[in-house]
């Protein structure tokens, strides 16, 4: 068991250890044959374009709306995902109904989505949350019916046994027993939102970290390009990051087995 | 917490055959089993791996049902699981995300008891089986043995009149085991309610029974039926007496005879789970 001290002073390490490769990279023009370095702009190139972007006053606006956007879509997939999930898991005749049409769904790309994300939804905006929600809703039902069918059948009997009914065991058996696979569905959710961020704001707008990104490359600056990918890495990481500790305080007898 | 109860728990087993798996995997795993067992009677059901004896303890909790013939308890036929009925199974069954008191208070809450109120009761509860002071643990931190004993108390909250065991404390070491069995002995003579014991330990079905039925390999029948009359309170001592060791012979031959072929172990569920295929591509 390695102390906190520690753990962290490696994590950083770990950190700086990519940045200085990049930097040498990028500074050196390095070309690696498969892949070359040639044009990719160093750190300080991006840390001048980062102030840049503070200081032109607009990285609030992009920050809200992408914000908004990314939990739009999520709430409305967690809500949608983890209904769908627990019907599908508990009832045989829902998985029938259900997955089917869900199975068809889940391979196409986001991207895929944008035509006719913006003819269904009457404004843009509902069509990047929609975007962002398809992101979200995969990982969420999956994990959850992962976790509904988990439970351990003898548990279900055993509330039986005690007098527990439809209701009852919904609540005190299946959902917490599902819990600790649910969060890691809303935790990865969070994350394929994020990755999705780009794609839902290539459809319009004048804000959001995705559209920043997205114009960037349209007007190829790339300095600009890394600032926006490294937003939304680190967004995506707390946010996620975020949802593992909410849920943590929600499942407080989940304790996963530790490394040793 | 000595409240003696009217007698409750008759159990009685009419031309009772249960049938498990589907199609052609079908199999009747108990079969013509008549039998009628008193009110706060003390019975282990002893016999080999496979034979049904977990089986007949499913469908006494109404987890399964009888493909043919009748079972009733108290006169009212089984339908259905019911507090009534409670059920032990060999590894607990105890809800992870409640603390032991909350999952001991379990089936109070069902019943739409307050919270303080079902609290005290789970507390004394506890206090019966000997785990007054861990009522705020996870039950994941207590010993295996600890755990069997909140499962009692669980079960046992709410009155039932029968206490249905499933082989309790088949996954126990023996000095565990031994203290357990006078522990439930002692909460019997508390608590007088029916229990039905499965075991496939000659040793514990002699030491804790009033009464030993012994079953057949599959499909399970009744093959003998025995009275124990060891005096009560029963001691460790017991066990190495003549006439205990008389019987025990007794029932390792009636077993030695039937061991024949090996069986899957059964649950009270119906048949082991299976691993499939998935059904989906998601």
């Amino acid at each position: 068991m390695t102390t906190f001290p520690i753990r962290w002073t490696s994590r950083s390490a770990s950190l700086l250890l990519c940045l200085l490769f990049w930097h040498l990279a990028a500074s050196h023009h390095w070309n690696l044959g498969l892949v070359t370095f040639a044009n990719v702009p160093t750190p300080w190139a991006v840390v001048q374009a980062a102030l840049g972007l503070g200081d032109s006053g607009k990285l609030m606006q992009h920050l809200s709306s992408s914000l908004g956007r990314v939990f739009a879509g999520y709430l409305a997939a967690l809500v949608i995902g983890i209904a769908l999930g627990l019907a599908i898991g508990r009832s045989k005749w829902a998985e029938d109904l259900l997955l089917p049409p869900l199975e068809v769904l889940r391979p196409i790309p986001a991207v895929a989505w944008i035509p006719l994300a913006i003819l269904m939804f009457p404004s843009s905006e509902l069509s990047m949350v929609f975007i962002t929600f398809t992101g979200a809703l995969f990982p969420i039902l999956l994990n959850t019916v992962h976790g509904v069918e988990g439970v351990d059948p003898r548990l279900i009997a055993s509330a039986k046994s005690l007098g527990a009914g439809r209701r009852a065991i919904l609540l005190e058996v299946i959902l917490p027993g599902a819990a600790p696979s649910i969060i890691t569905g809303l935790a990865i959710g969070m994350g394929t939102s994020w990755f999705c961020l780009v794609t839902a704001e290539m459809i319009s707008g004048q804000f959001g970290i995705g559209y920043y990104t997205w114009e960037s490359y349209t007007i190829q600056n790339y300095a600009d390009i890394v600032v926006g990918m490294l937003l939304i890495g680190v967004l995506g990481m707390g946010s996620s990051l975020l949802i593992k500790r909410l849920g943590g305080l929600f499942t407080p007898w989940h304790r996963p087995r530790g490394k040793t | 917490m000595s409240v003696m109860q009217s007698p409750q728990g008759q159990i009685d087993i009419e031309q009772l055959s249960i049938v498990l798996g589907d199609g052609p995997h079908a199999f009747e795993a108990v079969q013509g089993l008549d039998c009628r067992i008193e009110p706060g009677q003390f019975v282990c059901i002893l016999g080999p791996s496979g034979c049904g004896k977990s089986t007949l303890l499913g469908a006494l909790a109404g987890h399964l049902s009888p493909r043919t013939g009748r079972l009733r308890v108290d006169g009212a036929a089984v339908a259905g699981p019911s507090p009534q009925r409670g059920m032990v199974f060999q590894q607990h069954t105890l809800f992870p995300w409640r603390t032991v008191r909350d999952n001991v208070a379990f089936g109070l809450k069902m019943q739409g008891l307050g919270k303080a109120e079902r609290h005290q009761a789970a507390d004394e509860m506890l206090a019966l089986v000997g785990l007054k002071d861990f009522a705020d643990r996870w039950p994941d931190q207590l010993s295996g043995g600890m755990q069997q004993r909140v499962e009692i108390a669980r079960v046992l909250i709410n009155r039932p009149r029968l206490l249905l065991m499933d082989e309790p404390f088949g996954a126990l070491d023996a000095l565990t085991r031994l203290n357990m069995q006078e522990l439930l002995l002692d909460i019997w003579t508390r608590i007088r309610t029916t229990v039905v014991f499965v075991t496939h330990d000659i040793d514990e079905a002699l030491f804790l029974a009033d009464r030993l039925l012994v079953m057949s390999s599959r499909p399970g029948r009744i093959i003998e039926d025995l009275r124990l009359d060891f005096s009560r309170p029963r001691t460790t001592e017991l066990v190495t007496s003549p006439e205990f060791s008389r019987l025990k012979r007794h029932c390792l031959e009636l077993l030695r005879h039937e061991d024949g072929r090996q069986l899957p172990r059964l649950n009270p569920l119906g048949l082991p789970l299976e691993n499939t295929l998935p059904r989906f591509a998601l």
